[in-house]
């Protein structure tokens, strides 16, 4: 070959130029093409979705946050609540709800009649379809905690039924209560009369947030409070058994024990452990700590305990990968100035590994949140009316629901009011969950160094 | 080490909270669904009422909340077991072997089942139990035959029925209310066609044939629901041709989605089944271990409460809900203030 006779040979097949694209090329261009497309498409159901689900939830759930109120003044009448007249507290709470109910209906249809609504409602009965069976209770608690209100006529601000809630909010339609006997048309006539002046109001409602569970008959009192106070506590419990036990037993796996079988064994079960169904642990938690340690039913303490053993596997393999991630040089550096092998891990390997170690915690722990399947059987799901505990103590050991528990326990109900709340609920909870995943992401970012 | 002293601490807490745990302060009652939203109103105006702590009310099912109540005497296990039907003389046997022997039974009134479809939905507005099992049962009588059922739609055997697709949600079996669907339903229709006189001809004895009576098709027009009635409501809401079964309450708290169809002409209401005219009713019950009275506090003041006239009498709360109070009310206030257990003795 001369260097003269490279230019003159001609290309043998001429594959085409830079400038002209060849059908191979434009081949191997389109599969590309295609493949950036299946992702888009990927990504675009997966975010239509997503959007689909936020959009139906928020409708859905806005509603449990504003309530409908009767804004009304009630006599309470000595001859009814205090016989004797001696105001004596004992004597006071002999009187039970139901003799409450009489003066709250008289006191709605007072203000009806003095309002000059006219209506063919003339009886106190006919009231009981407007309020809401709690306000009773509300009166009462009130007469109980200050005795001297009675022989007055106090401003209650109670609430609505959940039919006349529901019919504020577009939920009861007027063709529907033809048949619905809990309700009537007149009812609805009056509420219509009564929202202009005031007297029947639809506001924020405070009490979603800190109430409550509530029984069926009263669909409008029911609130999350004291299952987010439960789930609070069962958190509480999570990072103070979870934290130490997962990060002494991570540090003592990856930095001091021995590579032989049975460590391997242990590895090997810790990653089986993660992917156990929780329900399991449920199980588990069940036999030992109500049947064989003999600890309450439906404790936060013991739903604590259990989503401590489903977090536990998470935590110690986020905690031995950030571990791991410190670079071995970190180790040796405080191994050659003389630290002792303690002194290395806790001094410069931990503080290193914090930041991983944390984040890990908390995912593990808004799993743990999210859970419900494990309480089902520790007895935390069901009608757990309790009041907010009044010291750590009680928080613990009383009985109390969780936040998913409470939602799935609405679901469940007849009232179609429940439904609304259910999906509240999934508000709050969603709230709590991406509050706690942002504190993971920024810890994350802030604090995470790489090598 | 804080690592140290928090693992201490934390360990600590569990043994100090398993020494006071032997005390419980609540009532703790577990069992049928359909009686949770009583027991949950009736908890719920005790907790108001009385100084005692609300009860715990969970749900799970007849036959899980007996088997609950039958695990043995002490703390840790239930005071009272809720259920919509009387409990069998096999989980009396188990109760026993545990060492729960003395249980007192307390009927609290009456509950209808219903069968409801979706409002816009088909025609069905009139069944009779006939009706339910030749759509229902695997095996029917045709022209004084008993062959495989052969209908896939309700006009198929009744030409009063829309011609829709058989489709059914039942309750499941660990629910108290299939045993009264099978018994008041598809029994009295098994009867009635005279499929069961065909089974004991083709030579099965009665026993045999009573049982036989109670199966139901498996080719998938029958569909066994084992959660709650919530998930029945949301079958039919998909499924157009589909009727489902409900208790009273449940479809008295959905008519704006729900109709509701009579038996035997007969429309369900508290006052059909008050009187005895509707056929497909049962007895609500619940259970009180009664070795747990005075151990566990306000267990039988919680009794007492649930059956006192103004809960479960005719102008309670329960009733207002959709409970068919029971005319007998005084006699089970009786049993229950007396701790009268089952079975005689006291």
């Amino acid at each position: 070959m001369t260097e003269a006779s490279m230019p003159t040979t001609p290309h043998a097949a001429p594959r085409g130029s830079l400038t002209t694209v060849d059908a191979r090329t434009k081949k191997r261009k389109a599969a590309e093409a295609r493949f950036r497309m299946y992702g888009i498409a990927g990504i675009a159901t997966g975010i239509f979705f997503l959007l689909v689900l936020l959009a139906s939830i928020v409708g859905s759930g806005t509603g449990a946050f504003q309530q409908t109120f009767i804004n009304v003044p009630v006599y309470l009448d000595p001859e009814k609540l205090d016989k004797n007249g001696e105001r004596n507290p004992s004597d006071i709470a002999k009187v039970s709800t139901f003799g409450y109910t009489p003066l709250i209906q008289d006191a709605l249809l007072q203000q009806v009649q003095d309002n000059g609504i006219e209506t063919p409602l003339e009886d106190r009965g006919d009231m009981k379809a407007m309020i809401s069976a709690s306000a009773a209770a509300q009166v009462r608690d009130t007469v109980l905690a200050n005795p001297d209100l009675i022989g007055e006529t106090v401003e209650f601000r109670i609430l609505a039924s959940s039919r006349v809630d529901g019919y504020l909010k577009d939920r009861v339609k007027r063709e529907d209560v033809a048949r619905d006997k809990n309700i009537d048309a007149e009812h609805l006539d009056l509420v219509d009369a009564l929202v202009p002046l005031g007297i029947v109001q639809k506001t924020f409602n405070m009490d979603f947030i800190t109430g409550a569970d509530a029984s069926e008959s009263r669909a409008e009192a029911a609130g999350m409070g004291v299952s987010m106070i439960g789930s609070f506590f069962m958190m509480l419990v999570v990072l103070v058994l979870a934290l130490p036990i997962g990060v002494a037993a991570s540090i003592y796996l990856e930095e001091f024990a021995p590579k032989n079988r049975l460590t391997d064994l242990i590895e090997v079960n810790i990653a089986n452990l993660a992917a156990v169904p929780s329900i399991v642990f449920g199980i588990l938690g069940l036999a030992v700590f109500i049947q064989f340690m003999h600890l309450p039913q439906s404790a936060p303490l013991v739903g604590g305990m259990v989503l401590t053993l489903m977090t536990l596997p998470t935590i110690i393999i986020s905690t031995r990968a950030s571990l791991k991630a410190v670079p071995p040089s970190i180790r040796d550096a405080a191994l050659g100035v003389g630290a002792s092998k303690m002194q290395s891990v806790f001094h410069h390997v931990l503080p290193l590994a914090a930041p991983g170690i944390l984040t890990g915690t908390i995912i593990g722990l808004a799993q743990a949140l999210g859970e419900t399947a494990p309480l089902l059987l520790i007895g935390m799901v069901g009608f757990i009316a309790s009041n907010a505990p009044d010291s750590i103590a009680s928080g613990l050991l009383d009985p109390n629901s969780a936040m998913p528990a409470q939602i799935y326990e609405w679901a469940k109900r007849a009232d179609p009011a429940y439904y609304e709340r259910a999906w509240g609920g999934i508000i709050i909870l969603l709230l709590f969950l991406i509050t706690m995943n942002t504190i993971a992401v920024i810890l994350r970012r802030r604090f995470e160094r790489r090598w | 080490m804080s690592f140290a002293k928090l693992t201490t601490s934390a360990l600590a807490l569990a043994a100090m909270s398993a020494t006071t745990a032997a005390a419980r302060d609540q009532v703790q009652v577990a069992g049928s669904s359909t009686v949770l939203p009583y027991a949950s109103i009736v908890a719920e105006a005790f907790g108001e009422n009385f100084e005692f702590p609300t009860p715990v009310i969970e749900s799970g099912g007849s036959s899980a909340g007996l088997k609950r109540f039958c695990q043995g005497v002490g703390t840790e296990h239930t005071d009272i077991a809720n259920s919509s039907r009387a409990i069998r003389e096999k989980e009396i046997a188990a109760c026993a072997e545990n060492g729960v022997t003395d249980i007192i039974e307390v009927r609290i009134g009456y509950d209808g089942i219903v069968f409801a479809s979706q409002l816009d939905g088909p025609e069905y507005t009139a069944f009779t139990p006939s009706d339910i099992f030749n759509a229902l049962a695997p095996k029917v009588m045709v022209d004084g035959e008993l062959v495989d059922n052969p209908y896939a739609q309700w006009s198929d055997f009744n030409p009063d029925l829309p011609a829709e697709d058989i489709l059914a949600f039942i309750p499941g079996t660990k629910h108290g209310t299939r045993e009264v669907f099978e018994e008041k339903v598809i029994a009295a229709g098994c009867e009635a066609t005279g499929a069961m006189e065909a089974m004991i001809a083709g030579g099965m004895s009665e026993d045999d044939a009573e049982d036989a009576c109670l199966e139901v098709r498996t080719d998938g027009r029958s569909v066994d629901i084992d959660g709650d009635y919530t998930e029945t409501l949301a079958s039919i809401d998909a499924n157009a041709n589909a009727i489902g079964v409900f208790g009273l309450a449940f479809y008295e708290n959905n008519t704006d989605t729900l109709k509701v169809a009579t038996m035997s002409g007969i429309e369900p209401t508290t006052e059909t089944i008050a009187a005895g005219e509707y056929p497909v009713s049962r007895p609500l019950f619940f259970y009180v271990k009664k070795a747990h009275i005075g151990v566990i506090p306000g267990l039988k003041e919680f009794a007492e409460f649930f059956v006192s006239d103004e809960i479960a009498g005719p102008d309670g709360p329960l009733a207002a809900y959709g409970l068919v109070s029971d005319p007998e009310l005084a006699s089970t206030q009786e049993i229950v203030s007396g701790e009268k257990v089952m079975g005689g003795g006291s």
